[in-house]
């Protein structure tokens, strides 16, 4: 059996694609592409029907193929069906990393999800906290529940938006210049940020628009996003590629994080590099910038 | 546990497969596979060994195999023989006599 390691609450995301957990030709290889996480869908993917089947194979999938450093997480039936409990059962017994909650609208859904995963977690015998969990919103209520949706629980990693749900809500559909969902974005990404947690935005369906789905990462990229959910291998790339730091913002991370490290030894706070203002407030940021370096394969030092 | 009505899992799509399984008397397998030449051992081997994790010992259970990995094979056996006592919906024994 399969046992993998303990998740990492914060780490890279910059792609999550969707696999049916139904279909054994899917999700047998789903590493090889080299996405940062896989999202085997229990939910809408499946047949009403199939839901059963869905979690014997989820089950052996996860206890048997070795998915190595690619992330593994659910995407569970929402909690206005009978699916959920049992599909919070198999994700804990099989060792998923985490669970994306559907159509989350309160902080209350996800104190409800966690309460069942503890439960589980005692009863597989599985370390209590070791699951994590991620909220979609996919309804107004939800967007504006996003800040206490984002901070309800320790185990919360991120939230992404549900773009199909959340434009049939608004009486909206897709526009290539993202106004349906400009404000929806923005106020889940402001929650995420406020909760200190990541924020995913939705997938792009239509896989033959390859100039829309590049100017969607684009924007996704601008607005702040962590990462994209995705539906096809094929969309992986250009994800990894706008979402990889330049070669100049590389070196100037590194700069700063160098600098700082030298200057604070000295006691010195503030500071200039190529003449730009830099004190504490930058290190994040640039040892976030060479993080996503190192993971790209465009970095290869130790200051990340 | 008994095999109180027919039931089926799976799909006949590559990388999957069929199973049925009806109520008998003692057990029969009756398996065919298109890989049948170069695993249809090791196919049985994983049926029949699921089957005996279950409890199944009364069962006439038909696998039509299209290249199933072990994994997918245990899946369908468990999943039809759950559907036939009407209890794959909730409270499986996972890492039990699942795994």
């Amino acid at each position: 059996m399969i046992v993998r390691p303990k998740p990492e609450r914060f780490r890279l995301r910059r792609t999550m694609m969707f696999m049916n957990a139904q279909k054994p030709g899917l999700i047998k290889d789903a590493y090889i592409y080299g996405c940062d996480s896989i999202m085997l869908d229990l939910e809408d993917a499946v047949a009403e029907n199939q839901k059963d089947a869905a979690r014997f194979s989820l089950y052996h999938a996860l206890t048997t193929i070795d998915y190595g450093s690619t992330e593994v997480i659910v995407r569970i039936n929402g909690l206005d069906t009978p699916h959920w409990q049992e599909d919070i059962r198999v994700c804990v017994a099989g060792g998923a990393d985490g669970i994306r909650i559907a159509k989350c609208e309160s902080a209350r859904d996800v104190h409800t999800v966690e309460a069942a995963v503890e439960k589980a977690e005692r009863e597989f015998g599985v370390e209590v906290g070791r699951t994590l969990l991620m909220a979609a919103l996919e309804s107004p209520k939800g967007i504006l529940n996003a800040y206490e949706i984002c901070s309800a629980s320790d185990r919360m990693f991120g939230v992404a938006i549900s773009g199909g749900d959340f434009r049939k809500c608004m009486q909206t559909t897709f526009q290539p210049d993202g106004v349906d969902m400009l404000a929806a974005r923005g106020q889940m990404l402001l929650a995420a940020r406020a909760a200190g947690i990541q924020c995913f935005d939705t997938v792009f369906t239509n896989l033959d628009d390859e100039e829309g789905f590049r100017a969607e990462v684009l924007q996704n990229k601008a607005m702040g996003f962590d990462g994209k959910s995705l539906i096809n291998p094929k969309q992986i790339r250009l994800v990894h590629q706008v979402f990889a730091p330049t070669e100049k913002e590389i070196r100037q991370a590194e700069k700063i994080v160098r600098a700082f490290e030298e200057q604070s030894r000295a006691g010195v706070g503030v500071f200039t590099v190529d003449g730009k203002m830099i004190d504490v407030a930058f290190i994040p940021g640039a040892k976030r910038t060479l993080k996503l370096a190192k993971a790209c394969g465009m970095y290869e030092g130790d200051l990340a | 546990m008994e095999i109180l009505k027919t039931a089926a899992a799976g799909t006949l799509e590559s990388s999957d497969c069929l199973v049925t399984v009806e109520p008998g008397e003692g057990l029969h397998l009756d398996l065919s596979s298109s890989v049948m030449n170069q695993y249809g051992r090791q196919i049985k081997a994983t049926v029949l060994s699921t089957l005996e994790r279950l409890g199944v010992e009364n069962a006439s259970v038909t696998v039509v195999d299209k290249g199933a990995l072990d994994c997918t094979l245990k899946a369908r056996v468990e999943c039809a023989v759950f559907r036939s006592n009407g209890t794959s919906a909730s409270n499986i024994p996972w890492g039990g006599a699942v795994r």
